[in-house]
């Protein structure tokens, strides 16, 4: 299944944030999108997911969803949006009760999901027991119990320490190495960029423009080699220079406002 | 001329050069601003504010016509009690405040949920709420009479009254506070509308709903006792006004204790509802 931006454009009252925004996520790729602060990657990302009519333009999507695909298009959140009344359990399972599965088989996709995120041990706990970081796996455990085509992730590291942004990078790349799912990744922080994405979409300054598709020329397999580690940075830095100039605008203007 | 307060602040200096030659412990300034529950303290001062009233009683101090001692109060409860009319003025007010509070927080549920999840109930409900809400309510009881006789109705629709505004409020604040972020998370899962308002929003507004709850006790309290003050012949608010009348101090501080105790045990009440539907708080 392919997420298609088509032409977006959008506007808040009189700002205008993402102009004439066009790009394709084939099936099963990893799309990161990069861009100075302000640039409208999270306003896309909702458009591109269904949670923000777009001023002009449209997200589509093309082909069949995966077979038993519940959700293909779901949002992996950089605040983690859990329930804090329920159990990690109960989050997980939060959006499989109102779809047509029978208990026991939501206790099957609820109990694979906790597995394969580490969460096994922590069914009964509630958020507030929770790190940043197993929260955060909460959410992608929840993702993964509705089997989706697309994960679209906002800034899903964002909040969380180096050490555990680390960690949950590795669970990144391992969920996504078989290539069943693709993902949109949006995120401030070129390094996660480089290491998840096959192409990296560069958004301009406010109003958001594509500036330049980066395709990254290696398996995600192999830029875990120590002799690959010298060309993600080089790509790194390239990334950095076509948004320096405008990181250093967008940032006076923040601090203008 | 130097005075000794100078004078300490002169020698301040020297002793600091003096400390400078070897370690010395950093001074701590962190304490206070960390007040904790103190619960023994606040039992032993009403307990000692009890003991001194009732010494100030039994010595003669105060005349038990102005203020009876505690004792006499008691005893006056336990008379009460005994000859059955206690059980008669609770009962008539407990039916009052229950049937006015459940109707008026059934009524505020619904329409403060109306107007946190619909544009036009918020327009209209928020302008009528504002209008209406800072009327004493009980200034209504005359007009409520009139339309509904003089039975119980005008009281149980004056409480409910009263309830239904904050709880209304309270309800639609609660439902205003629940992040956006999490409808969003339940609406990019397909959660159906219903789902979303019985397991996001009203988990997500309880806080809230249970905090107006706090407060519509207290106003229904307040209203029983002033509609039964105007018109009743039972109700703890009736027979503390007849006491009055009859200059019977120690029934009349009997019949507040009986409010007092009323009301903690409804605050006892809904702590425990928090405790259980906010333990993940």
């Amino acid at each position: 299944m392919d997420l298609i931006a088509d032409h977006i454009s959008h506007r808040f009252g009189g700002l205008d944030v993402l102009d004439n925004v066009s790009f394709t996520v084939a099936s099963g790729e990893v799309v990161a999108i990069v861009g100075p602060s302000g640039c409208g990657k999270s306003t896309l990302l909702s458009i591109l997911g269904g949670l923000l009519r777009p001023s002009e333009g449209q997200a589509q999507l093309r082909g069949a969803a995966p077979a038993g695909s519940l959700n293909p298009l779901t949002f992996v959140f950089q605040d983690f949006a859990l329930l804090p009344w329920c159990t990690v359990e109960a989050n997980v399972e939060f959006p499989l009760a109102h779809t047509a599965l029978g208990a026991a088989a939501r206790k099957a996709v609820v109990d694979d999901a906790l597995r394969r995120t580490g969460l096994s041990d922590f069914r009964s706990a509630y958020p507030k027991q929770l790190s940043g970081g197993m929260r955060q796996r909460v959410g992608i455990a929840r993702a993964l119990a509705v089997r989706p085509a697309i994960l679209l992730m906002d800034e899903p590291l964002s909040a969380l320490d180096s050490q555990t942004r680390e960690l949950l990078m590795e669970d990144f790349i391992r969920l996504l190495a078989d290539g069943a799912m693709g993902a949109v990744y949006v995120t401030h922080n070129l390094e996660e960029a480089v290491r998840l994405a096959d192409r990296i979409v560069v958004l301009s300054r406010r109003p958001g423009r594509v500036r330049e598709i980066v395709e990254i020329p290696m398996t995600r397999a192999e830029r875990g080699a120590i002799d690959a580690r010298g060309k993600l940075l080089a790509l790194q830095n390239d990334l950095w220079s076509l948004i320096r100039e405008e990181a250093i605008d967008a940032e006076r203007e923040v601090q203008h406002a | 001329m130097p005075s000794a307060r100078c004078s300490m602040l002169e020698r301040a200096p020297q002793q600091t050069l003096g400390d400078e030659s070897g370690p010395r412990p950093v001074a701590f300034r962190g304490a206070g601003f960390m007040p904790s529950d103190g619960r023994a303290s606040g039992w032993i001062a009403l307990v000692l504010v009890i003991a001194l009233w009732q010494f100030a009683g039994s010595a003669g101090w105060v005349s038990p016509l102005f203020l009876p001692a505690p004792s006499a109060i008691a005893v006056a409860i336990y008379k009460l009690a005994m000859t059955g009319a206690l059980w008669q003025h609770v009962a008539a007010s407990v039916v009052r405040i229950g049937s006015g509070w459940l109707l008026g927080t059934a009524a505020g549920v619904i329409v403060g949920f109306a107007i946190g999840l619909s544009t036009l109930a918020r327009g209209v409900g928020i302008t009528f709420i504002s209008a209406l809400f800072p009327i004493p309510k009980i200034a209504l009881l005359p007009l409520l009479i009139l339309w509904l006789g003089i039975g119980e109705e005008p009281k149980i629709a004056t409480i409910a009254l009263g309830v239904f505004f904050s709880t209304a409020i309270s309800v639609y604040s609660g439902v205003d506070a629940v992040p956006r972020n999490l409808i969003r998370m339940a609406q990019s899962f397909n959660v159906p509308f219903h789902a979303i308002v019985v397991r996001v929003i009203w988990p997500g507004a309880l806080p809230s709903i249970l905090a107006g709850f706090r407060i519509t006790a207290s106003v229904a309290l307040l209203l029983v006792v002033s509609a039964e003050m105007i018109g009743a012949q039972f109700g703890i608010g009736a027979f503390v006004l007849q006491a009055g009348n009859l200059m019977q101090t120690d029934q009349l501080l009997a019949g507040v204790v009986i409010l007092s105790l009323f009301g903690l045990a409804v605050g006892k009440a809904i702590n425990v509802l928090e405790a259980r539907l906010l333990h993940w708080r």
